[in-house]
């Protein structure tokens, strides 16, 4: 067996070297693909991870109150939410807390917050829902309480996120698969070309007894190592390109959306990993294809 | 050992063999003949598994080949050995990698190899081209590889596609020398023939197919009667024959 692998690969070394010019062809092809897909994937991945943030950050509803509401009629509200159903935790804020908050949050600049004559904030219920489905709900139970100013959610710019998220995921999809089948198929043509060259070395491999996959060995192995330099080019390319990137906009990134961008690392070692396990599939699945007309005996 | 039993086999209108029944036993040498399109390729494709039979039982060494899976086809052409008219060998491979190539796709040791095939270079008498390749050996030369590839992993059977078909006369009856001796070692040899004076001086069993059917069997025939050719009773004994005739 090990014998059979060793031959396997000698001689699809052979044959890349020898067809070197479509195999090069290929590996365009297969590197063009992924390039795509990884571009893709960046940004799936970062807009996931924008929306997970801001999912967790955004489970919160402020509920501001007049200033004629009193504590005890704000205390009966919250009795009330906290026994709705996907409340997990209601607060009461008073304006003076609120405005403790905000100096906390300027820290430096805090001074500026000083040349108020009155606290401009009002007070406030803050509702932490636990899933943000059930916000809507929420809300509407709210609204029915009198004494209310204003209400503030984000579920609409979270479902938004979502929304772009799942969009993209499925347009890189089925980018994704189209590209797959034009590479498969561009491999298959030219792995032919070398089975074509071997036609009658494989016919008489067959007369003497060689299995299908003894003749198939280093026509397998030519496709995967195609695939496998493939990938190993693209994940170099797409991981360079997302360090420049995040070393040029992840600082905007951050202070825009206040989450920073999957990190470099994190990414190229999956990248690397699905890469090789797209490449290498494609360039087995087009060599197996390649084979299909010349063995079935 | 080979045993067909009312096998027909037809190509869309065109009948390759059509109930044939017939039986070759361990150690024979049977020559095979009849016009072209007679049938005898599908014959020899039946034996070999490149084709299925419409109908009918073939057997080998106990095996139902009809029944037979894909992957059980190369377990099958293991043990028959095949040389054709035009050689087909590796052009870029020499004389003892031809050789040893078949026993790498048995996964032989290279020790084995390196034991075996000069062993049977040396049988079939091209020991001294070991290191040539294909095309700087005569055809006579170049049959003679295949031969050696063909045996090399001891096949029950030998089956050979008019391999005298592009010899001429004097090689064409070293090559059947050679057969014959691979025959006396207890090798069955198929051997499917336009050679009209090699089988007629062979004095071996001939069937001849004509139009898809099994038209004769002799235990010790000639080539031409089914043909209407002049018969030649001349038979030589033993394995003097090769050193004089033509």
């Amino acid at each position: 067996m090990l014998n059979s692998w060793g031959y396997a690969i000698k001689q699809a070394f052979k044959q890349v070297f020898r067809n070197r010019a479509m195999s090069v062809a290929s590996m365009f092809s297969i590197t063009a693909m992924l390039l795509i897909l990884g571009l893709f994937f960046i940004l799936v991945v970062n807009i996931n991870m924008v929306s997970e943030t801001a999912k967790k950050q955004l489970d919160t509803i402020q509920v501001y109150l007049l200033d004629t509401t009193t504590f005890e009629e704000a205390s009966g509200m919250l009795s009330q939410l906290k026994a709705t159903e996907g409340v997990k935790e209601a607060i009461y804020l008073s304006n003076e807390e609120a405005m403790a908050q905000w100096r906390t949050k300027w820290g430096d600049n805090a001074y500026l917050l000083d040349g108020l004559e009155k606290n401009p904030l009002p007070n406030s219920l803050i509702i932490k829902v636990s899933r943000l489905e059930a916000a809507d709900d929420v809300v509407a139970k709210v609204k029915t309480f009198q004494g209310i100013e204003d209400i503030k959610y984000y579920k609409d710019t979270v479902d938004q996120l979502m929304r772009v998220s799942k969009f993209m995921q499925v347009s890189a999809m089925v980018i994704i698969i189209f590209l797959v089948v034009v590479s498969v198929v561009v491999v298959s043509n030219t792995i032919k070309l070398t089975v074509l060259a071997r036609e009658r070395e494989i016919s008489i491999m067959k007369y003497i007894g060689a299995t299908n996959w003894f003749i198939r060995g280093p026509f397998l192995v030519e496709g995967i190592l195609i695939g496998i330099f493939s990938s190993l080019i693209s994940a170099g390319i797409v991981s360079f390109l997302y360090y420049k990137i995040t070393e040029l906009v992840g600082h905007e990134v951050f202070v825009m959306l206040s989450t920073s961008m999957v990190p470099g690392d994190f990414l190229t070692v999956h990248l690397i990993w699905i890469f090789l396990a797209l490449g290498i599939s494609i360039g087995a699945c087009g060599s197996i294809i390649s084979m299909r007309r010349f063995l079935d005996t | 050992m080979i045993a067909f039993d009312h096998v027909t086999k037809s190509y869309g209108s065109n009948i390759g063999i059509q109930d044939v029944t017939v039986r070759i036993n361990k150690g024979e040498f049977v020559f095979l003949v009849g016009p072209s399109g007679a049938g005898k390729s599908t014959f020899i494709k039946l034996i070999l598994k490149e084709i299925d039979a419409d109908e009918g039982s073939i057997r080998f060494n106990g095996m139902e080949i009809t029944k037979l899976s894909n992957r059980e086809i190369p377990k099958l052409r293991r043990n028959t050995g095949i040389v054709f008219q035009d050689f087909r060998l590796l052009p870029r491979k020499t004389v003892f990698e031809n050789v040893a190539f078949a026993m790498e796709i048995v996964h032989m040791s290279s020790r084995a190899i390196r034991r075996q095939v000069p062993a049977v270079l040396s049988l079939v008498g091209i020991s001294s081209k070991a290191s040539k390749y294909p095309h700087e050996l005569s055809a006579g030369e170049q049959q003679r590889v295949a031969i050696a590839r063909a045996i090399v992993n001891n096949p029950t059977v030998l089956i050979a596609d008019e391999p005298t078909g592009n010899l001429d006369p004097d090689t064409a009856w070293e090559i059947m020398r050679l057969l014959e001796q691979i025959n006396l070692r207890g090798t069955t040899v198929l051997m499917v023939t336009h050679a009209k004076d090699i089988v007629d001086k062979m004095g071996k069993r001939v069937i001849a197919i004509e139009k898809g059917r099994i038209v004769r069997d002799d235990a010790s025939g000639s080539y031409g009667a089914c043909e209407g050719d002049r018969l030649l009773n001349y038979k030589p004994l033993g394995g003097v024959f090769y050193s004089h005739v033509k």
